[in-house]
This record gives structure tokens, sequence and C-alpha cells, in this order.
């Protein structure tokens, strides 16, 4: 992975196929504390406790293709090694919350990447799932929500070219507007 | 700021076009590979090209969608390809040229890119 946003779309991806139906993804970076916390929670299944001590070990897998599972040790190791922590709560039936924690100025932390389309890859091809994402920078920031995007549409559906444009440009102006770059 | 009610304006655009719109029932579908393999290897960029084009010529007979790992790790970005009544087409190490090509040739035109074919990455072995 060359940037944190494949990480998060990966991430997300897992949420999504544990039937999660909301997922809220945040970006917060604060440069007076020199953090950047990512956070990638969804309603999917859950996992039991013995499954969450073992996602974190790359030769843990549920799937049938391959017998590793690397998804979640790669987005681990980037921010153990930009001097940060790394953490999954999870309940089964009720959902997982990965949170990763970086160190915003550190040498070795990945490069934010193109979040923008990593959103609207997820909006895109999922379209049964609503989405909340939270972009912050020093205090700055914006939020979308797919939920009051369906609210305003009335039954237009998301995945629909003229709204789809909409959203990627709802992110990419908004993001222009936060000061920082991540 | 991008406000909400530019949205407001698409739906009261759109909402008279709704009825337009039909599904055909053959469709040809793109599958994207989006596990980890896929990701790390440059899928995102591959699965955007396909749905940005795909939108943008009016190919309204293709459906793009995403997969997980289909177990060729060390050919992602894998694309498969299949058209109705034909054999499915598997692309290898895609990237988003390629896709564009792929959209050209093999969606508008119906001619298979051999050279990006899984086959041919095998004889070249």
């Amino acid at each position: 992975m060359e940037e944190l946003s494949l990480n998060v779309l990966d991430v997300a991806q897992n949420g999504i196929t544990a039937g999660a139906t909301l997922m809220r993804i945040s970006v917060d970076a604060d440069s007076g504390e020199d953090t950047l916390v990512i956070e990638i929670k969804d309603n999917g299944c859950g996992m039991s406790p013995e499954q969450v001590s073992s996602v974190e070990d790359p030769f843990f897998t549920t799937r049938t293709t391959r017998p590793v599972g690397l998804g979640v040790p790669l987005f681990k190791m980037a921010a153990e090694q930009s001097g940060g922590r790394f953490e999954i709560v999870s309940e089964q039936g009720a959902g997982t919350v990965v949170r990763a924690e970086f160190g915003l100025s550190h040498i070795d932390r990945m490069p934010l990447g193109d979040i923008n389309s990593t959103i609207c890859t997820l909006v895109t091809f999922n379209p049964d799932v609503n989405f909340v994402y939270e972009y912050k920078a020093d205090g700055e920031g914006f939020t979308l929500d797919t939920r009051e995007f369906r609210a305003i549409l009335q039954g237009i559906p998301l995945d629909s070219p003229e709204v789809l444009a909409y959203i990627r440009e709802y992110l990419e102006e908004n993001t222009k507007e936060v000061g920082l770059v991540i | 700021m991008k406000t909400l009610e530019e949205l407001q304006a698409i739906r009261d655009k759109m909402q008279t076009q709704v009825g337009l719109r039909q599904d055909g029932e053959a469709k040809t579908r793109v599958v994207v590979g989006m596990a980890t393999c896929g990701i790390a290897a440059g899928a995102r960029p591959v699965l955007n090209t396909f749905a940005d084009l795909v939108q943008k010529k009016g190919l309204t007979n293709v459906l793009v969608t995403q997969t997980g790992c289909i177990g060729l790790c060390q050919y992602e970005p894998i694309v498969e390809i299949t058209v109705p009544g034909q054999e499915k087409v598997t692309y290898v190490k895609m990237d988003a040229d390629k896709a564009s090509e792929v959209v050209e040739q093999h969606l508008k035109r119906g001619v298979i890119i051999g050279k990006y074919t899984i086959n041919a990455e095998d004889v070249a072995k």
C-alpha cells in the first residue's frame, strides 16, 4: 500500500462484507498534537474476541481463496511505523471499530493520498450502504452523510451519474477549503 | 463550499427523467478484484476508470462491479469481462490506461485485447 486512503478502502470493504448498513469513516489531523487519527466504524456482524485477537495476524483470514489476510496487519504496521497506535474494538452483532493513530509529521508516515477517490469508490459500488465521512484538520472540516443526501434525493439513486459527479465535487471542493494538507 | 442546494437542483432536474431509464435484460459485466491484493496493486483507479468511461461513453448495457480476491494475487489488478453468450475474458496487471483501452476496444467494439489477458501472460513466461 502506498497511501493510507487505500488501507481505508480495504478495511472498509471488510465491514461491508460483514453486512454493514452504516459505515462511519473519519480522518482527523491535529498539528498541535502531531497526530492523524483514522477511524472506520461499521455496524456489521462484528467479531468474536478470538477473531479480534487473531485478525492482526497476517496468517489469519476468513477467506478461502488464499491463506493470508494482509489488510489489517498492513494498516497496523503503517500506524506503528509512524510512532502511532492501532486498535480494534468489536462486538458480535453490533459492529467493529478500527482506529489507527499516526504521527502526523513522522517521516515514516504514509501520505493520506486520494481519500476522496476511496470515498467515491465506496459510495459508488455499495449503493445499499450508508456512509458518514468526516474530514477534519486543526478543527476545520466537513462531513458527508449519504443519509442526508438520500433524504434530499427522494428516491433518485445515489449511484446515478449526476449524483456521483456532485459527490466527487462536494468532496474535492470541501477538502480544498480545509487549510492543512494531510 | 459545495452546498446541498445544488443537490436539490440535481434532484429536481432528474425527477423528470427517471421514468426514461431502463435496464437492459442482458448486460455485459465488468468485474474488478478489490481485495487487499487488488487494492495494493492499483485496482482503485482501474475500477474508477471503468465506471467513469462506461458512464461518459453512454454504454448502458455495461455493468461495472467489484469482487473480492479471485485467487491470483500476483496478477492483480484483475478485471473479468463477461459478454452474454461469450466466454469470460480475464485481463491481468491492469492500470487506468489499459482500462480505457479495454473500454474502447472490448466494450465498444467487441475486440478482445489479447496482450492484456491472462493467456498471453502465461505464454510470455
